[in-house]
């Protein structure tokens, strides 16, 4: 065995530790020395919960040795970001207004994850209820790119990207709404998948907007990625959005390569909007797809540009209320008022920041009598739109590709000043959540600042096969190997 | 209102389309006028009111974009709920188990015995 | 000038599921605080909302009986408002897609039948209950409030009557007919003691004969069939003194206060909220189709107004055939009764009359005593074959109500059984009559007054126990 576990794919430590050749306990030690190592840099935790973690992991060598195989996961250490409750664990949302809290229950995709036998080592940095692309928007402080410390991991899934990307866990879940798991995972240079709407429950996801959500799985490779969305898909009846069918087998096709694999490239968002060194590697993987066998096309689909402004309608709308139920009654910070209702005004002041007030507020205002049928209505006539143009566009072909952010990661303090500009991050990842259909980013490259490009591929909802499929294949065909010095050095 | 001007930072993606030319102070069509107390009083927000003035602007920049959305040809088109055609996700009235009071209540800011402890409502107070 | 009042009324009504609307808490009256609780009535983050199908298809139930449109697309809605007991600060509920719409509820009135239309029928979520400490009872002065989640979540059914009601007295009684409706469908049982259904109302008035409508006032807090009344009585009152005095009504909310007799203004109107309604996210449409309306249609019971109808084509007059239909287990035992071969008048009478009243008197509803159908059956064979006179009936049902046996076992014992043979009651009153010769033959001049007399001394002669009407009848035609 060698090389550092923490560096092990979790097909490789999985097939390791049935060969004997490595333990679960082992293998946590890996992580938990990595981690230690870089949290002080990074800061891609919130909370490290090594007691309950060691249980698991010898729980998992236990079976093990009894001859068992408990699961696809078994002793496998993951991080969950901060927003899916975990009973017993501190669950913030990246928030002061949940600063201690402690949910009476787990998600069922930690229960899941639990049941399949995986490590859960701790809960990730997030921006605040999800909201942001940087991760700088989390009441408890960044989380550091660990490419670039100078840098945003992405958001909002910063702590659960950067973990993955520097080794302090093998995979890890977030949340995308908009993009917070594809954009980070583009700029920390892992592998980010959103499934299609419905195929992972919500149920104990804290909801952003409950039309929009998904929970997915962070990972190095496509292959663990798809270990632990299966792991963690299917049916839930406590969700009622939740889809009744069977989830989309996506092993059978995986490795069938890209030769004959029908490629669209949404114009709109393939353009000039994206930095020149995401454009050029871009370009280059579909050069490469084509000389590989795909059919590579150009696509139009002329909601695309309006997809943003549409989702900066919906979502707050929806966050507006969701979150109205953080009022210091029942759990959560409270601060003191003579009134119940100045209690709770004063607060939801103190314990929400700035971008969560600004969404309330524009969310509250957009639903206020006389604007709903302007803003909210018409956003949701803008979403059959582009539902529309997508399925349109996948009769044509099985994939989308677009780039997955616009740029590289960014410096710190770059766009805080000004919510506008860090909304336009979010231009090649929201229409997906809009359509419900699955979207993944895979790296590609680095830029000349050696920061890593993502390379996004899109599919028809319950469309992950073709979408994982595509993703293995330029996986393949890109060959990213690298890795942040900050992981491979041990030296904090 | 002070509108925030459009960044341009390297690579910032080219602006969509611009609409038809709107009547001042409207956006789609409808009067704009953002009472920025009123909407921090519905959504249970004690702001100052400098952070009003604040987000007073924020949101008009915001909304403005909102102008971009006139441009698509909407008509007709029927409003989206949800993306995948879902119906009918209902449950067997069947009782489950609760939770243990103890533990929910320790999460309680204020308590009394059984119950949940809040200040007076505003018509008693 | 003479004013006419145009009232609106809007009902809540608690559905009598096992579990509660969006999750499976148990629904029910009485239990511990805040033991009726999970993440998703208690408004936890992360939790989501699944709707209880039995809540939906009892809503649609009340729809069909009251001939409402059933939508075939409904959608639930959020109702945005801050609120302690309201834990989502936001209430589940129905707004522009209802389950229900249209409709109308007939009462039987002194006049004729009056049709009371319906705007709609819709289903949301209760929310949790507030218990404001401080001077003992009154609200004012609080120091803090108490809230217990139990009831948040549960089913609640909102019935809107457009408003076609004209007086205080035809509110309460739509009211109380729409009362015996949801309980004849097994909906609710309806105790307004314990809140399981609430009223609010909006009242205005207008000069008689005019089609404009006043200002509308809601009122608040009517917690039964009486306060209604009241409370709509004095608002009525009040907006015609105002009118009458050049005065505006204000539009506003108010609240009836029970122990005072008014009502008083709420919160200011600046307050008056905006709901910002918008379809639930966390949920699908549901879709009715034709077959679950078919089978729940098929499932009604007998209506109220149906059996009302039925006991007035018995014979009954409205009054008792309206008692009979409402009281409990009154109607069963009347069925079983004329089935077992009663008079259904008198059966119903004696259910009305010497029933009620030994209810009253023990304080127990009539299915914890042992009285069946079969039994007045048996009380109106015996009264009919002479057997028993009427008053002795009665003292024989008072028996049987205490447990005492069938009513032939009762009259026995205490010794009630007339003598209705035709030769013994003959062979008594030719005795007499052959003992007071006189007195006969003055009958037969015209004395009718001495019939009241020879059937005193036969009643004497047979230690009471002839039936008088019978003994009557046989002196006067001896007398002929």
């Amino acid at each position: 065995m060698k090389g550092d576990p923490a560096d092990l794919t979790i097909a490789a430590a999985a097939a390791a530790m049935r060969a004997g050749e490595l333990s679960a306990t082992a293998l946590l030690d890996a992580v938990r020395r990595r981690a230690a190592a870089t949290e002080a840099q990074l800061h891609a935790y919130l909370t490290l919960d090594f007691e309950g973690a060691e249980r698991a992991a010898a729980a998992a060598d236990a079976a093990f040795a009894r001859g068992e195989d408990p699961g696809p996961l078994a002793g496998i250490p993951v991080a969950v970001k901060d927003n899916m409750c975990t009973r017993g664990m501190e669950t913030t949302c990246g928030s002061r207004i949940l600063s201690g809290y402690h949910p009476p229950y787990d998600a069922t995709a930690v229960a899941r994850l639990r049941a399949a036998g995986a490590v859960v080592i701790g809960k990730t940095n997030m921006d605040e209820f999800a909201m942001g692309s940087s991760t700088e928007n989390s009441a408890y402080g960044p989380t550091r790119n660990p490419w670039d410390p100078e840098r945003v991991p992405g958001g909002s899934s910063g702590g659960s990207a950067a973990a993955v990307a520097a080794g302090s866990a093998l995979g890890a879940l977030g949340s995308d709404t908009g993009g917070s798991i594809r954009q980070p995972a583009s700029l920390c240079g892992v592998v980010g998948l959103k499934p299609t709407y419905g195929l992972v429950s919500r149920y104990g996801l804290v909801a952003f907007a409950s039309s929009l959500d998904q929970i997915g799985p962070f990972a190095r490779t496509v292959t663990d990625a798809a270990t632990l969305f299966e792991a963690v898909a299917g049916y839930d009846p406590s969700d009622a959005t939740s889809y009744r069918g069977p989830v989309p087998e996506v092993r059978p096709g995986l490795e069938a390569g890209p030769a004959g694999l029908r490629v669209g490239v949404i114009a709109e968002l393939a353009g000039e909007g994206n930095e020149p060194a995401v454009l050029a590697a871009f370009a280059r993987m579909l050069e490469a797809l084509q000389g590989a066998g795909a059919e590579v096309r150009q696509l139009s689909l002329p909601s695309m540009p309006y997809a943003l402004d549409a989702y900066y309608l919906i979502a707050p709308a929806e966050c507006s209320a969701n979150l109205a139920r953080f009022d210091g009654v029942r759990y959560g910070l409270r601060l003191p008022g003579d009134t119940v209702e100045e209690m709770m005004a004063a607060s939801r002041r103190d314990g929400f920041g700035p971008e969560v007030t600004r969404r309330i507020l524009l969310g509250t205002y957009a639903l206020s009598a006389g604007y709903y049928e302007a803003f909210y209505g018409r956003a949701q006539k803008v979403r059959t739109r582009v539902i529309e143009d997508f399925a349109r566009a996948y009769k044509e072909v099985d994939v989308l590709v677009v780039p997955t952010s616009p740029t590289t990661a960014f410096r710190m303090g770059e766009r805080t000043e000004d919510p506008l500009a860090m909304y336009l991050a979010d231009v090649g990842t929201i229409p997906c959540n809009l359509g419900g259909g699955p979207g993944i980013s895979v790296p590609v490259g680095l830029d000349r600042w050696g920061l890593p490009i993502g390379f996004q591929v899109l599919a028809p909802p319950l469309g992950e096969a073709a979408l994982l499929r595509a993703a293995r294949a330029v996986e393949a065909l890109a060959g990213f190997s690298a890795r942040p010095a900050l992981a491979t050095s041990g030296v904090s | 209102m002070r509108w925030i001007v459009r960044p341009s930072w390297p690579g910032c993606p080219a602006a969509p389309p611009r609409g038809p030319q709107l009547a001042p102070g409207t956006i789609l069509g409808v009067p704009v006028d953002i009472d920025i107390a009123k909407v921090a009083r519905l959504a249970r927000l004690a702001l100052t009111p400098e952070e009003m003035e604040r987000y007073g602007a924020q949101l008009g920049a915001i909304l403005e974009h909102a102008v971009s959305l006139q441009a698509l040809d909407i008509e007709g088109v029927p409003p989206t709920a949800h993306p995948l055609p879902m119906l009918n996700a209902l449950r067997p009235d069947e009782v489950e188990e609760t939770l243990d009071r103890e533990e929910v209540l320790s999460q309680a800011p204020d308590r009394e015995g059984p119950y949940f402890r809040v200040p007076p409502f505003l018509e008693e107070a | 000038m003479g004013y006419e009042a145009v009232i609106g009324v809007e009902t809540h009504v608690e559905v009598a599921t096992l579990s509660k609307m969006f999750c499976g808490c148990p629904n029910g009256f009485g239990a511990e605080p805040n033991t009726h609780i999970c993440p998703v009535c208690l408004g936890l983050p992360g939790a989501l909302p699944v709707p209880n199908a039995r809540a939906i298809e009892a809503t649609v139930s009340l729809g069909l009986a009251l001939g409402a449109e059933i939508a075939p697309r409904s959608l639930f809605h959020r109702k945005n408002y801050f609120y302690a007991d309201l834990p989502k600060n936001y209430q589940i509920s129905q707004f522009d897609l209802p389950l229900c719409r249209g409709g109308h509820l007939d009462l039987e009135t002194e006049t004729g039948v009056c049709r009371v239309g319906l705007t709609r029928v819709h289903l949301e979520e209760d929310t949790g209950k507030s218990t404001h400490l401080g001077e003992s009872g009154r609200i004012r002065a609080a120091e803090a409030v108490l809230l217990d989640f139990n009831r948040s979540g549960v089913p609640l059914m909102e019935v809107v009557s457009e408003p076609d009601l004209r007086s205080p007295e035809e509110a309460r009684a739509y009211a109380a007919e729409l009362r015996s409706l949801i309980v004849a469908l097994g909906i609710s049982e309806a105790r307004l003691e314990e809140g399981q259904m609430r009223f609010d109302a909006n009242v205005s008035i207008r000069p008689e004969g005019s089609s404009a409508l006043g200002t509308k006032v809601e009122i608040k807090n009517m917690n039964s069939l009486r306060s209604l009344q009241r409370a709509l009585a004095f608002e009525v009152e009040r907006q015609t003194a105002l009118l009458e005095a050049s005065r505006e009504v204000e539009q506003e909310t108010r609240h009836w206060d029970e122990a005072a007799g008014v009502t008083r203004a709420g919160r200011s109107k600046e307050e008056s909220s905006d709901y910002r309604y918008f379809p639930e996210p966390d949920l699908v449409p549901v879709t009715l189709e034709t077959a679950l309306l078919e089978r729940l249609r098929a499932a009604l019971p007998e209506l109220p107004a149906q059996r009302r109808a039925r006991y007035r084509a018995l014979g009954l007059d409205p009054d008792a055939a309206r008692l009979i239909a409402e009281g409990e287990g009154y109607g069963d035992v009347l069925d079983a009764a004329v089935a077992a071969g009663a008079e259904a008048r008198a059966a119903a009478l004696w259910l009305t009359g010497e029933v009620t009243a030994h209810l009253r008197r023990v304080g127990m509803p009539l299915a914890a005593t042992p009285l069946t159908g079969a039994h007045l059956a048996d009380l109106d064979a015996l009264v009919a074959a002479g057997r028993l006179s009427a008053t002795a009936a009665k003292e024989v049902l008072t028996g049987v109500l205490a447990g005492e046996g069938a009513p032939e076992e009762v009259a026995a014992r205490r010794d009630l059984i007339q003598i209705s043979d035709e030769g013994v009651l003959a062979a008594a009153v030719a005795e007499v009559l052959a003992a007071h010769p006189d007195e006969l033959a003055r009958l037969r001049a015209g004395e009718q007054r001495l019939v009241g007399f020879l059937v005193g001394k036969v009643m004497q002669a047979t230690g009471g126990k002839a039936d008088p009407r019978r003994v009557s009848e046989a002196i006067r035609r001896a007398a002929q």
